[in-house]
């Protein structure tokens, strides 16, 4: 585990911002997009990265319940997973307002970030629309 | 560029042995590779190991030489590291080093400590092939990965927990006759079915177990083996390596996995084989989806398609293209370091004729191994062939 106390900068930034409803995606000048932290475009290398605002409403693609977690997890499961795609973008988070029996592909989400009810370490999470 | 042979292959049993230090894993897997090939130890130029998690597991960096060592060869030594390809790669660079000349003698391997960290410790141990920031810290696990790619395949094309299940049953029907596999027991449809759920849709028969094992596999040049009168029957004639994304969701497709593609084609083209040409593989079942996928990836199967040749019987024993005839690492059993090498190990005994599981294959003389990493995103392919 890495020092608690040390932020990782750039994702931490992420999370700040997407708690005050200003996430974003970085879109290189062939419109590549990808998340932070990033010094350049994973796909072609381009240094020059823009933020541009997140679609608000994203749609769940995928989803699983995990009821086997990782100890950091172990008093949030059985919890659902899913990979919700923004348009430029796709995001991995957690449902959190949901009861994870009632959770589907194709819901519409927006994010939410939440906080692991073991660690109290903060969660990038969706709620539904 | 010389020929590859493989001259000696060895495996520990596959299992729980939480005791056991995975030094004194490879010792007994390198000893039995060294008996099974004659190539004397002294011969050996270079050491390639492949290890996921020993700074988790045993607190230990730095393997390459501690394994060497352990071996008893006096011989520079590397760690690779690719989460569960580990040894793939291994086996990869040492055969590009023994094709280019540089070497006539080399171990590769592989081992893993596992399950001394518990299954939650072990749980978090295999997290770590994931992206930690986006993926882990979302409470993404190791087999809720896969079941993201499950459920997405089954929304894609199609197919269900059934059809997963046959998987599941057929590699444990495999295992039956490999003493050196994890579970030697049947099971059943239904029980894959009424297990619980690991993470939705995959049961916990649906996953590998945790497995504690070692490989080792020692390869000559084509010309050293002759020399020295070495029984070297099997050469491994082609080698490819694909990668993809870390993070699954930055991947344009959740269930398919181009980096194995990207390695297949690439394996197939450096031996000059098609897809058609292969008799029998070994791929890497993590999870039972991870067959589907790793057979659509290397066209054993369409695209779509994976998801029922268990069940309706096209790579069981008595199929068409028998698949993880050693039971898979679903019931053979997964000690991640070690699994990609004893995928070569046991593809080399089945060409061979010389597994326990060779009848079904007897007339065998091409055959693949696919070793995958974190959820593709590294990958390597390894054909296999009968050289004389």
């Amino acid at each position: 585990m890495s020092d608690e106390s040390a932020r990782d900068a750039g994702f931490d930034d992420w999370l700040d911002a997407a708690e005050t409803g200003d996430a974003y995606y970085l879109e290189c000048p062939a419109g590549h997009t990808s998340l932070p932290p990033r010094r350049l475009c994973p796909t072609c290398g381009a240094a020059a990265l823009d933020e541009r605002p997140l679609p608000e409403t994203g749609e769940i693609e995928t989803f699983t319940v995990t009821h086997v977690p990782t100890p950091a997890f172990e008093d949030d499961a059985p919890y659902a997973t899913a990979i919700a795609d923004f348009g430029p973008i796709r995001v991995t988070g957690q449902v959190v307002d949901l009861d994870p029996d009632a959770v589907d592909t194709g819901l519409p989400v927006e994010l939410d970030v939440t906080s692991s009810e073991t660690t109290g370490e903060r969660v990038l999470g969706f709620k539904t629309v | 560029m010389t020929g590859v042979r493989v001259a000696g292959t060895g495996l520990t049993p596959f299992g729980n042995a939480p005791e056991r230090t995975s030094r004194d894993l490879f010792a007994e897997a390198s000893s039995a590779a060294f008996a099974d090939s004659g190539v004397p130890r002294e011969d050996v130029e270079a050491v390639f190991y492949g290890n996921f998690m020993g700074e988790l597991a045993e607190h230990q960096g730095h393997q390459g030489p501690l394994m060497a060592e352990a071996a008893g060869v006096r011989a520079p030594a590397t760690r690779y590291e690719s989460a569960c390809a580990s040894s793939g790669m291994a086996v990869r660079d040492a055969v590009m080093r023994v094709r280019n000349g540089e070497h006539d003698v080399v171990l590769v391997g592989g081992a893993e400590r596992m399950t001394n960290l518990g299954t939650a410790g072990a749980t978090e141990a295999l997290a770590i092939a994931a992206d930690e920031l986006w993926e882990v810290r979302a409470g993404m696990t190791f087999p809720g990965a896969y079941a993201l790619m499950a459920k997405a395949y089954f929304d894609e094309f199609g197919g269900g927990r059934e059809d997963l299940a046959h998987v599941a049953v057929k590699n444990h029907e495999n295992a039956l006759p490999n003493e050196k596999a994890q579970y030697q027991k049947s099971i059943e449809v239904a029980e894959v079915l009424d297990a619980p759920t690991v993470s939705s849709p995959l049961s916990l028969y649906d996953a590998c177990p945790l497995s504690d094992g070692a490989s080792a596999l020692v390869l000559t040049s084509e010309a050293y083996a002759e020399e020295h009168d070495i029984d070297a029957p099997v050469a491994i004639t082609g080698t490819g390596q694909g990668g993809d994304r870390m993070a699954l969701h930055d991947r344009e497709f959740l269930a398919r996995s181009p980096a194995a593609r990207e390695a297949g084609e690439e394996a197939y083209a450096d031996a000059g084989i098609g897809a058609g040409d292969v008799d029998v593989a070994e791929v890497h079942d993590c999870f039972t989806i991870a067959e589907v996928l790793a057979l659509e990836a290397l066209d054993l199967e369409p695209v779509g398609e994976g998801i029922t040749a268990a069940r309706d019987g096209r790579t069981t024993a008595d199929g068409d293209t028998p698949i993880n005839l050693s039971g898979g690492l679903k019931a053979k059993g997964h000690p991640v370091g070690a699994t990609g090498a004893s995928q070569i190990a046991e593809v080399s005994k089945l060409l061979a004729g010389t597994h326990p599981n060779s009848e079904p294959v007897a007339d065998a003389t091409t055959g693949v191994a696919h070793n995958a990493g974190g959820t593709v995103a590294s990958a390597t392919v390894h054909v296999l062939e009968v050289a004389e």
